[in-house]
């Protein structure tokens, strides 16, 4: 690390006891993908706005270059990769491939972590909610309608399953 | 037979018009996509630039002494170092264009930098954060010289001269000039003449630019993982940049994060990039970030039109006239140039018409900020918007509603072959058919009396209608060709039958998302008989895949798909006459159903696995004088046209709050004409996407330069994307007339989107405003720009 101030951290990754010794410059995301290799956050911005780089941090939705590795110390951090190995959203994940609610797939992450957060609230939602929702998480490919159908179908199918899963 | 095969007359089990899922979603779904980013090699060192932060200022003196002690630092070089590793200066002019110019680039300013964001030094680190630590400590002594920034005092009498040896600003200049154009207007019974404005735009992928060079230095092979549309034409461009023979240069592109025109680009810091990683035998990755991809990613639109339209009291129109001031950057973009908007809006502007007496005049200007050159619907956006705001304004005037203004003139669906006024050839179009099912989609009627019930309350709602053309498959006789780029204009596909009967297809033209791996496997699977999970499709890595032109121009599915097609029927022509010496039949009362060959009753007799068994391994059991090859390659090129066009129209319904000069849009409709439609939910997701890209620049997006040059709203909360909350619900629909250019007779899908919402949306917003006298003819369309419309401020 030169000559870089660093400091160790310890903190929980998709379930998983990590320690490591991080930059203190250094952004959660860059931790997570360079030296975890969880490539599946992106960075897209790196300036909090796009949304590709969304986290789940102790239950709450961050934007990975918005936190510091050393502000994640002792914290619970799920990725995209947690979330799927999990189950807890292979219905939206399914929603996405058959609506074809992903083109390049750069957002898709990000996007279904945000999701998630809103099947996590197990409440139905109008079409304009969900894009209301979505509205942090830029995607330059499919213009939106897809994805708010993926989400739509799946808050739906939940909702005929009996209400909340997870 | 598989349940998603049915009969065609393009192949006995076809895929053609099937929704397959798309490969790869599953992958990224579960975040395991693999980007250039997503890689990382042994030894890897990361590149970081000093860009100018001046529009336009000599370099007096650049001292890189304490960046290159910077502890962790491998490599720096200036401008001037890195002119000294590769061959001479691009100059990006085609000979197609006559009299166009352009001044030398180096791929980092040498003496001078001529845009804000311009690269100048090069800094390699053992991470990214070292070497951008070192990068702030080069000093260097700038001049700062007059900078040009604005299109229309590039061309003013005493204007600063961006590159001297030009003489001027200009960089090229066109004319078309077909009928009487003189005679039609002073004999129309009305004229429309208008101004517009559209800004410049950048493509905003949400994944940056990135590169990953490797050169090892034993065989003199050079790696470079990239995220480009255009694998093969970057390969030619490294190569002969960095003296490496072609051959000798793989490019890989892995997931491309999004591109739409900007990843077909020659960009100096990738250059740079490359030549650290062969200078250092190392592995050297560069990944844009969000801030210098607004600097450095091309630039596009940035128009000034002046434009009129001559019209019959009976609705009929008798011509146009366009006069359009473009604005390039610094230098005329490598190899593709910066002219194709200008050219395009000449081509393209009132193309749906019969009208016969058309002038158009472009100037293209160099100014002092980033390249511009193609990016999605290259000039579409800006000639579809001016040409469909002139009709409406001229029906408005004529009392005439503007559905059947259009219906008055468009060129009739059995009008083809036709020529436009502007000179090119129209064929396979449907304007009729595609109107017809607009106005059904719309329910134009009742939206019209829905639209009045709301004037009534107060509330301001517009309906817009825009038709448009397409250019999309560019062939080798149109510019890129005749011009002298290293750009191939055909493209290829090499099909093998292996071992297991499994199908590889390997192709030239490269997936971004789009599904262009996806259609040309149901292509291939239709045209073979095989289930599509027996065909594995790959792109993107030139050690791979035929030499061709990659994804640009909607040409993907029009002529990379048409090799497909045809080369697998090779194979299956082949397949087929080694069955019958194994059968000892008629090869013609075979064919190939769901992986094996069966007879003229249908009945199975050899599955493809025991013919790729027995010509791959039991040789024996073929006839002396039977060799296999079951390896077939096709290419397919446009021969006499210059593009493949597509059409369709497209209506938006908007609502305008008076006092906020806010634009809600409640719903968008698009009837598209593809051609040919391969897979109708990939096609539908096209066009969405693309309308939206559209949108944005119609509503929200603006590259905002001051007068000294610079970017003063380069960040993504400062330069305005369309987010999900204020996109409107998009129904498309389609309408199939096959080109006659293939047999395939797919055209095209991935841009007209993005050529014509911006026209549609701006329609509407003038219906809107029609009670009110005011109109808006610059794009974006702010809250500001409706509220001067209204003399509100």
């Amino acid at each position: 690390m030169g000559g870089e101030e660093s400091m160790p951290i310890r903190l929980t990754v998709n379930g998983e006891a990590v320690t490591h010794v991080v930059p203190v410059r250094q952004h959660l995301v860059d931790f997570l993908r360079g030296t975890l290799g969880l490539t599946g956050t992106h960075v897209g911005c790196e300036h909090g706005v796009c949304g590709a780089c969304s986290l789940r941090v102790d239950g709450v939705l961050v934007r990975g270059c918005l936190m510091l590795a050393v502000q994640a110390h002792g914290a619970e951090v799920v990725t995209i990769e947690g979330l799927d190995a999990s189950g807890e959203i292979a219905d939206l994940q399914q929603a996405f491939v058959e609506r074809n609610a992903l083109q390049c797939g750069f957002c898709t992450p990000g996007m279904l972590m945000a999701a998630a957060e809103l099947l996590r609230a197990g409440e139905q939602q109008t079409r304009a909610a969900i894009r209301e929702h979505l509205a942090g998480n830029f995607c330059r490919c499919t213009g939106y309608h897809a994805i708010v159908d993926a989400v739509s179908a799946t808050l739906e199918r939940r909702a005929h399953a009996g209400g909340k899963r997870v | 037979m598989s349940e998603k095969g049915r009969s065609s007359p393009l192949g006995q089990m076809s895929y053609l018009g099937q929704s397959v899922p798309r490969l790869g979603a599953k992958a990224a779904v579960a975040g395991r996509g693999r980007y250039t980013d997503d890689i990382q090699l042994p030894r890897m060192l990361h590149a970081a630039f000093v860009r100018s932060p001046y529009a336009h200022a000599r370099i007096v003196d650049i001292d890189l002494a304490a960046a290159r002690r910077h502890e962790g630092i491998h490599l720096v070089l200036s401008g001037r170092e890195l002119a000294q590793r590769v061959t001479g200066p691009w100059v990006g002019t085609l000979s197609c264009f006559a009299g166009m110019k352009s001044a030398p680039q180096y791929p980092m300013a040498v003496e001078r930098a001529c845009w804000a964001g311009e690269p100048v030094a090069i800094v390699v680190g053992r991470t990214r954060a070292a070497a951008e630590d070192a990068a702030e400590l080069i000093r260097i002594d700038w001049q700062e010289l007059p900078a040009i920034a604005e299109k229309r005092a590039a061309l003013a009498p005493h204007a600063p001269v961006i590159h001297a040896e030009l003489g001027d600003n200009l960089a090229f200049r066109k004319a078309i000039d077909t009928g009487d154009v003189e005679s039609a207007f002073a004999g129309a019974d009305l004229v429309v003449e208008e101004t517009f404005e559209f800004a410049r735009h950048t493509g905003v992928s949400l994944e940056p630019r990135s590169l990953l060079a490797t050169y090892d230095k034993a065989t003199g092979k050079l790696t470079i993982i990239t995220s480009s549309q255009c694998p093969h034409m970057i390969q030619r461009v490294f190569a002969e940049t960095l003296g490496i023979p072609d051959h000798n240069v793989q490019i890989i592109a892995p997931d491309v994060g999004g591109s739409f025109g900007l990843k077909i680009h020659t960009y100096g810091d990738e250059v740079a990039t490359v030549a650290a990683a062969i200078e250092l035998g190392r592995p050297v990755k560069f990944i844009a970030d969000r801030l210098e991809s607004f600097v450095s990613d091309i630039h596009a639109r940035e128009n000034s039109v002046t434009a009129r339209i001559a019209v019959k009291r009976s609705g009929e129109i008798l011509g146009f006239d366009v006069d359009v001031l473009s604005g390039a950057g610094a230098y005329s973009q490598y190899p593709r140039t910066s002219v194709f908007e200008a050219n395009q809006i000449l081509n393209v502007t009132g193309g749906p018409y019969r009208h016969r007496h058309y002038r158009g005049r472009a100037s293209v200007v160099y100014l002092n900020k980033a390249p511009s050159s193609q990016y999605r619907a290259v000039g579409h956006p800006i000639g579809n918007a001016v040409g469909e705001h002139l009709v409406d304004q001229a029906a408005y005037r004529l009392g005439i509603d503007p559905i059947e203004m259009r219906r008055r003139n468009v060129f009739a669906d059995d009008a083809y072959p036709s020529l436009s006024a502007s000179g090119i050839k129209l064929k396979d179009l449907s304007h009729q058919r595609c109107l017809d099912l607009l106005v059904r989609r719309m329910r134009y009627d009742e939206l019209r009396r829905e639209q009045d019930e709301m004037r009534l309350a107060g509330i301001q709602r517009g309906i817009g209608i825009a038709l448009f053309i397409k250019g999309t498959s560019p062939g080798p006789l149109g510019y890129y060709g005749s011009g002298g780029a290293p750009i191939s204009l055909q493209d290829a596909c090499v099909i093998k039958l292996e071992p297991n009967g499994g199908v590889i297809c390997a192709v030239g033209v490269t997936e971004q998302g789009q599904g262009t791996n996806t259609i040309m496997g149901q292509i291939a699977a239709g045209a073979l008989g095989v289930p599509i999970e027996a065909v594995r499709v790959i792109s993107g890595d030139t050690d791979a895949v035929p030499y061709g032109g990659g994804t640009f121009g909607s040409r993907a599915a029009a002529i990379g798909g048409e090799a497909v097609l045809q080369a697998a029927r090779a194979l299956k022509e082949e397949i087929l006459a080694i069955a019958s010496e194994l059968l000892q039949a008629d090869p013609a009362r075979l064919e190939i159903v769901d992986g094996s060959v069966v007879d003229a009753a249908g009945t199975r007799r050899l599955p493809l696995a025991e013919i790729g068994r027995i010509c791959h391994f039991q040789l024996g059991e073929l006839p002396a004088g039977r060799q296999p090859v079951l390896s077939h390659t096709r290419r397919f090129r446009l021969v006499e046209d210059l593009y493949i066009f597509a059409n369709g129209v497209h209506g938006a319904y908007v609502e305008i709050d008076t006092d906020t000069g806010f634009v809600r849009l409640l719903q968008h409709w698009v009837v598209e004409d593809c051609g040919r439609l391969i897979n109708p939910q990939l096609a539908d997701e096209q066009v969405r996407g693309g309308c939206v890209q559209g949108i944005g620049g119609a509503l929200y997006e603006h590259l905002i330069y001051d007068a000294a040059g610079q970017l003063s709203n380069g960040t993504l909360a400062d330069y305005l994307v369309p987010m999900a909350a204020e996109m409107p619900e998009i129904d498309v629909a389609h309408v199939e007339t096959p080109s006659s250019l293939s047999e395939l007779g797919a055209k095209g899908v991935g841009e007209s989107g993005t050529g014509a919402a911006p026209a549609a949306v701006m329609n509407a917003v003038n219906d809107a405003l029609r009670p009110f006298a005011a109109r808006v003819t610059s794009q974006p369309i702010t809250p500001e720009t409706v509220l001067v419309a209204l003399g509100k401020i």
